[in-house]
């Protein structure tokens, strides 16, 4: 009984990490699917940003497997730095910031928007929500468990 | 321990559904694009462009193209080949599709040389001297020129053809052509009006054989 209460003890917060994980898996196969399925060429603001998340589905993987607490504090700085560059091309995507200030070669503009689900969810959108969501799990784990 | 077979079976499950998902959209895809171009036939061919093979034909293999492309160069023999292969059956019609820098002023000189009479000859002089007249993947017009020699060529009326509003035109219907029709690489080809969506020779040889084999 009591062994079985210190196991579970230990797992305490897993489903969140693997919460992480499934959105981290998803982030991948998902810009997978639209680089190398459909065809759309990332532009170098999504390379940013896939450089971030790309390793958070590792990270997550190895830190559930058993469940390593300190994960958090190696997965949460990617995930911040990746929403960063998920929030700019945002703004470069919607217009706010121009063009001429943005980091992209000429023959791919990061502003031009190639695909809209649904009518008006964008790339961009879908990385915000994914980073975001990640982020919150993150600092909901990390209050809970972490410490 | 269960964990771990949520997990593997969760990335498993990743995989599987990445992989239909790939199949189920390039079978739409090939679907869509097959459809899109038959419906758009009056895309396909425009009576203006340069054709060469048997006028009564009854399979034409309308391609798209840039001389600056390695691809299409590449690709002109095996296409002489095909239709050399299919005697009387096959015929050709280019089509223009300049992507890159300064290529649409390559083919207002095929144009202005076709006025001359002089098309295919100048189009494989270019496609033989590639090397003088490309730069890091840019047309350098002026080159192409000094490789002109001995065509037959009227050099003086071609610079002033060349410049004309009714080549200009033709330029860029067949871009606004390429454009309806998904076309966003060179070569792009059509056999009787249906693309050939997965691009290769072989590809190609079984398209021309398969509407050969209907025709005839």
């Amino acid at each position: 009984m009591t062994d079985n209460k210190i196991k579970t003890g230990s797992q305490q917060g897993w489903g969140l990490i693997f919460a992480c994980w499934l959105i981290a898996m998803a982030a991948l196969f998902g810009s997978l699917f639209f680089s190398e399925v459909m065809g759309l060429k990332p532009c170098v603001l999504c390379w940013w940003q896939r450089i971030f998340i790309y390793p958070l589905a590792v990270l997550f993987l190895v830190g559930m497997l058993p469940l390593d607490r300190s994960v958090v504090r190696y997965t949460l700085p990617l995930a911040v730095i990746g929403l960063g560059f998920a929030i700019y091309h945002y703004l470069v995507y919607s217009g706010f910031i121009p063009e001429s200030l943005q980091p992209c070669s000429e023959d791919l503009s990061c502003a031009d928007i190639n695909l809209e689900l649904m009518g008006f969810v964008t790339i961009p959108m879908l990385s915000i929500f994914a980073y975001s969501a990640i982020i919150a799990l993150l600092l909901i784990f990390r209050k809970r468990f972490f410490q | 321990m269960k964990k771990n077979i949520i997990v593997v079976a969760t990335a498993i499950l990743f995989v599987v559904l990445f992989v239909v998902a790939a199949f189920v959209y390039n079978n739409q895809k090939d679907k869509e694009l097959s459809n899109a171009s038959l419906a758009k036939a009056e895309h396909v061919q425009r009576d203006y462009s340069p054709k060469t093979g048997p006028l009564d034909a009854k399979v034409t293999i309308v391609e798209f193209f840039d001389p600056a492309c390695g691809t299409c160069s590449a690709f002109y023999p095996l296409v002489k080949q095909l239709m050399n292969d299919n005697p009387g059956k096959v015929n050709l019609v280019l089509r223009y599709l300049p992507l890159h820098q300064n290529s649409d002023v390559v083919v207002s000189i095929f144009e202005a040389a076709r006025l001359q009479n002089r098309f295919w000859e100048t189009l494989e002089r270019a496609y033989q001297t590639r090397e003088a007249w490309i730069e890091h993947h840019v047309s350098r017009p002026e080159k192409l020129w000094e490789q002109l020699g001995g065509l037959g060529l009227d050099m003086e009326k071609l610079n002033e053809d060349l410049r004309s509003a009714e080549i200009a035109r033709r330029v860029k219907q067949d871009m606004l052509d390429a454009q309806q029709l998904n076309v966003s690489k060179t070569p792009g080809f059509f056999v009787n009006g249906k693309p050939l969506i997965h691009f290769g020779y072989e590809q190609l040889k079984q398209l021309v054989e398969s509407e050969v084999a209907a025709n005839y």
